[in-house]
C-alpha cells in the first residue's frame, strides 16, 4: 500500500538530469508545489498549516524553509499513522488561530502580512492567546497546539524523506548535516570535516526494511 | 481452554539484557530452558538508521507489550500521577533492550558495594542521608568480579584497563576495582571532539579514558567491529557490532538445542503449588492461554515488570503477591540520577554527526567516593560522559543558550550556524534508595488485558539534588577548560520511567528487607529467582547492564551447581 512517493523514483528521476546536489533546492521546490489535494486536512485548514510551518521556518534569504522542506504534507501524512490522535487538536487548533487571527487583526492567519502572523504566533506560543478566549474559540490549550505544531514542523523539516518532509533534503542541509553514511572513518570524523553530503534515505539503502505500521 | 505444556527444568521470563544472558550457563549445563519473551526476533533489516522511527515514534511498533503497560509516576504519596508517556523506554524483543540501548557496559566501583560500612568507617554514619533504607550488598566486588570477567568475554565488550591485579594504567580507569584481565578487545576509536575533551580534562589534571562498551572495536565472534554510522541511540546495529544478547548469549545457548524460545508470549503470573514453590508460569500467546510447567521460574522482565508480575501473582500462600509476605517487594525503588546534564555551546564545529553514545570520553575523579567527601553535605557523585552522536531532528531541537528565540528567520539563523557547535553530557550519578520511593500497582490505570500497570512513588531528596549540583559545576569547568562559550544546566527533574531503574526485589541477606537472597532467589520461594537491576540495592555512578548481567550469570551459575537443594 504505497503511500509516499519513493525517494528512490526521485533518485532515479533525477540521476537522467544530473547529480541532484548540483540543482538548486528551489527548483524541486517550485516543481512539487503543484496543488495536490491533502488527505485530512480541508483546503482551508491546509492554507492556514502553510502558512504556520512558513514563519516557524521561513523562506529567506538563507535558503528555503519548512514550507518548502514540505512539512505540513509530511504532518498531513503522519495523520494517517503516526501522529492520529492528533487529529483533532489539528482541526480545533488550526480553526483557533484563524479566529484568533481575525479577532486581533480582522483576517485570517494566511491573508495577514508576516508580522501580524508572526504577532498571532507569539501570542500561542506565550499562551496568552488563552486569554480572554471564547472557550470554544481556541484550542484547550494553545501554548500546548503551539509546541505540537512546532514538534512536528521540525520533524517534518529535519526527518528521513521517506516520510514525505525534508523535501529535497532542505532541512539537512539547513544544518549541514551530509547525510547518511555506512562507514564512517576517523577523517570523517575531524572537527572541520566537511563530507559530500549523501543526499539519501535509509530506505533507499536495499538492506532496511521500513515498518509497515508506523503508529507505537 | 488452556493448554498446559510439557514441564521443563527451567523457565525464563525475559529474554533482555538479564534473561539472555542466564541461559547461557543454564543450557551449557545441560538443563532445558523455555524462554518467554514478549517481543519477536528482529534482525539487521529491521535497523534501519531512521530517527524519527527509532527516536520519536517508539520503534519497533510491533508486539511492544511494554507500550501497553507504561508504568504511571507520581513524586510522592500525595501528589496527583505525572503525565504519561506513550513510548516505554525500554523493548520487548528477543535481546529486548540490549537492541537498541548505548552498550555502555560498567563495573560497578568497589565502593558501592558497601557504601554503608564504607561511609560509615571514613565519615561516620551520621553521613547516611536520613529516611535511606540503603545497606551493604551481601557480598563484595571481589565475589562479582569473576562474573564481570565472564560477562565482558561471553557479550564482548571493549574498553581500557586501568587497574590489572592492582596494576594502575593511567590510560584507563585509575579508580576502577582490581580485574583479572583487561578487556576482551581495546576500546573503541574516539574522535578529534573527544580528543579536544580529553585533552582539556588532561590540564585540569583529571585522568580522561575511552569508556567501555558492548561495541566491537574490531572483528568479535566473526561480529563487524563497529562502523560508527551512528543511529545507535534506540537503534539496533545491521552489522552486529553491538552485543545484544540477540546476537552474543542467546545464540550460544540456542547452539546447545537444550533452548527453546517462544516469542509473543505475555506472561500474566507466575503460579505456585500447594506449598507455596513456584510451578511455572500462565502466559498468553494469540489470544491462548498456556501455562508452562517449570522446576524453576527465573522471572527477567526489567525492574518494572519483575514487581508487577510479582504483584499480581496472588495466592493462598501469598496473598499480597509471591515472594511478598514480608511487604518487600517494590520497596528500595530508585532510578539512576541522570539528568541535570550540563549542555555547552563551543565557537566552532565539533562535527558529532556520526559515531555512537559509546564512543566518548570519561571521568571518574567525582564519581562514588573517589574523592574526599570531609567537607561536602553528601555521599556518592558522578561519571562524567561526553561522546559523538548527534541526530538531525535532535540537532534542530537545540536549545539556542539565550541567543536566539526558539523559531522564525533569527532562530533559523541561529541554527544554521550552530547546529554542529552545540553538545551535550551524560551525567550518572549516585541514587540512594529511600523509605518513601517504592512500586506498587496503580489502583485504577489498567492495561488493555484489565491488569494494573506498575506505579512509581518516587523522587530525588537533598542527597542527589546535592549530588547533581556538584557533578554540574565539574561538568561546567571541563566545557570551558575544551574552550564552550556558553553553557546549560539542564534541572534535575524527578523519577520517572527510566531505562536506569533499580530495586523492587532487592537482594541482600535479611529476609525481612530484602526479596531476593544474595544468589537471586526468593527468601520466601526458593525455586524462584529474579535477574535484572531490580535485585541491586545501589546505583553507582556508571550504567547498570554489565552489572545486572554478571549477576544473571551468577545466579544462573549458583542455579546450576545447587540444582538437586533449589529443586528439592
Amino acid at each position: 500500500m504505497p503511500r509516499r512517493v519513493s525517494r528512490r523514483t526521485i533518485l532515479k528521476r533525477t540521476a537522467a538530469i544530473g547529480a541532484v546536489a548540483t540543482v538548486p533546492a528551489r527548483v524541486f521546490a517550485q516543481a512539487s508545489s503543484a496543488r495536490e489535494p491533502y488527505t485530512h486536512f480541508t483546503a482551508d485548514e491546509a492554507r492556514t498549516l502553510e502558512a504556520i510551518v512558513a514563519r516557524l521556518i521561513p523562506s529567506d534569504e538563507h535558503g528555503p524553509g519548512a514550507l518548502e522542506a514540505a512539512a505540513a504534507r509530511f504532518i498531513d501524512s503522519s495523520l494517517g499513522d503516526a501522529l492520529a490522535a492528533s487529529r483533532e487538536i489539528y482541526r480545533a487548533g488550526l480553526a483557533g488561530i484563524d479566529n484568533y487571527a481575525r479577532r486581533a487583526h480582522g483576517l485570517r492567519f494566511a491573508d495577514l502580512d508576516e508580522s501580524a502572523q508572526d504577532s498571532v504566533l507569539e501570542a500561542f506560543d506565550r499562551g496568552v492567546a488563552d486569554e480572554n478566549a471564547d472557550a470554544t474559540a481556541y484550542p484547550p490549550d494553545a501554548r500546548e497546539f503551539f509546541e505540537l505544531v512546532l514538534q512536528h514542523t521540525i520533524q517534518g523539516t529535519f526527518c528521513d524523506p521517506y516520510y514525505g518532509g525534508n523535501r529535497d533534503f532542505i532541512g539537512w542541509e539547513m544544518l549541514g548535516y551530509p547525510g547518511l553514511r555506512l562507514a564512517v572513518s576517523a577523517d570523517d570524523q575531524a572537527m572541520n570535516a566537511q563530507p559530500s553530503p549523501t543526499n539519501i534515505s535509509a530506505y533507499d539503502l536495499p538492506m532496511f526494511d521500513a515498518d509497515e505500521d508506523d503508529a507505537p | 481452554m488452556t493448554v498446559t505444556r510439557a514441564k521443563t527444568d527451567v523457565v525464563v521470563v525475559g529474554l533482555g539484557g538479564a534473561g539472555g544472558v542466564a541461559v547461557q550457563p543454564l543450557t551449557d549445563s545441560g538443563l532445558e530452558v523455555v524462554g518467554l519473551e514478549a517481543g519477536t526476533w528482529l534482525g539487521p533489516r529491521d535497523f534501519a538508521p531512521d530517527e524519527l522511527r527509532n527516536n520519536y515514534r517508539g520503534w519497533p511498533q510491533a508486539a511492544q507489550k511494554a507500550n501497553r503497560e507504561i508504568p504511571v509516576h507520581r513524586p510522592n504519596a500525595s501528589a496527583p500521577d505525572s503525565p504519561r508517556g506513550s513510548v516505554h523506554p525500554m523493548m520487548n524483543g528477543v535481546g529486548g533492550t540490549t537492541l537498541h540501548y548505548w552498550a555502555q557496559s560498567w563495573r560497578l566501583n568497589p565502593w558501592n558495594f558497601s557504601i554503608v560500612s564504607e561511609t560509615t568507617r571514613r565519615y561516620g554514619a551520621s553521613r547516611l542521608p536520613r529516611g535511606s533504607t540503603i545497606e551493604d550488598w551481601p557480598f563484595g566486588y571481589d565475589e562479582l568480579e569473576p562474573f564481570y570477567d565472564i560477562v565482558e568475554r561471553a557479550v564482548g565488550v571493549s574498553g581500557q584497563a586501568g587497574n590489572v591485579n592492582g596494576v594502575i594504567d593511567e590510560r584507563g580507569n585509575i579508580f576502577e576495582g582490581p580485574r583479572a584481565r583487561p578487556y576482551p578487545m581495546p576500546p573503541l576509536r574516539g574522535s578529534e571532539f573527544t580528543e579536544l575533551m580529553g585533552n582539556a580534562a588532561g590540564r585540569l589534571g583529571w585522568h580522561p579514558f575511552p569508556g567501555p562498551a558492548a561495541v566491537n572495536s574490531e572483528q568479535y565472534d566473526n561480529r563487524s567491529p563497529c562502523l560508527y554510522h551512528g543511529f545507535c541511540n534506540r537503534g539496533g546495529c545491521h552489522v552486529s557490532a553491538k552485543n545484544s544478547t540477540a546476537v552474543s548469549t542467546i545464540p550460544a545457548a540456542q547452539a546447545t538445542g537444550n533452548l527453546e524460545i517462544v516469542t509473543e508470549a505475555h506472561v500474566t503470573r507466575v503460579l505456585v503449588d500447594a506449598e507455596g514453590r513456584a510451578s511455572g508460569v500462565e502466559y498468553l500467546r494469540n489470544g491462548q492461554t498456556y501455562v508452562q510447567p517449570a522446576d524453576v521460574v527465573l522471572l527477567g522482565c526489567y525492574v518494572y515488570e519483575n514487581v508487577r508480575l510479582m504483584l499480581m501473582s496472588t495466592s493462598a500462600a501469598y496473598t499480597d503477591g509471591i515472594a511478598n509476605n514480608n511487604g518487600q517487594v517494590g520497596r528500595h525503588y530508585l532510578s539512576h540520577n541522570q539528568r541535570a546534564g550540563v549542555l555547552a555551546l563551543f565557537p566552532h564545529e565539533l562535527n558529532r554527526w556520526y559515531g555512537l553514545p559509546a564512543q566518548g570520553v570519561a571521568i571518574d575523579e567525582w564519581a562514588d567516593d573517589n574523592f574526599d567527601h570531609s567537607d561536602l553535605d553528601f555521599i556518592g557523585g558522578g561519571n562524567l560522559w561526553v561522546y559523538s552522536d548527534q541526530r538531525p531532528i535532535a540537532a534542530a531541537s537545540m536549545p539556542t543558550f539565550g541567543r536566539a528565540p526558539r523559531w522564525g528567520s533569527a532562530w533559523k539563523s541561529f541554527v544554521m550556524e550552530n547546529a554542529g557547535r552545540w553538545v551535550n553530557s551524560y551525567l550518572q550519578k549516585t541514587t540512594l534508595p529511600y523509605e518513601d520511593n517504592y512500586l506498587d500497582l496503580h489502583p485504577t490505570v489498567k492495561d488493555p488485558l484489565g491488569f494494573p500497570v506498575c506505579r512509581i512513588t518516587a523522587d530525588y531528596k537533598d542527597n542527589e539534588k546535592r549530588v547533581a549540583d556538584y557533578i554540574q559545576d565539574k561538568m561546567v569547568e571541563w566545557f570551558m577548560e575544551a574552550g564552550a562559550i556558553e553553557t546549560i544546566r539542564q534541572p534535575v527533574g524527578t523519577m520517572g520511567v527510566t531505562t536506569h531503574a533499580y530495586g523492587g526485589t532487592r537482594m541482600g541477606d535479611d529476609a525481612e528487607t530484602n526479596v531476593v537472597d544474595r544468589y537471586g532467589f526468593c527468601h520466601e520461594v526458593p525455586n524462584l529467582g529474579v535477574v535484572g537491576a531490580s535485585v541491586m540495592g545501589t546505583s553507582g555512578s556508571h550504567n547498570p547492564t554489565l552489572t545486572a548481567q554478571a549477576l544473571a550469570w551468577r545466579t544462573a551459575a549458583h542455579l546450576v551447581e545447587n540444582w538437586s537443594t533449589i529443586v528439592s
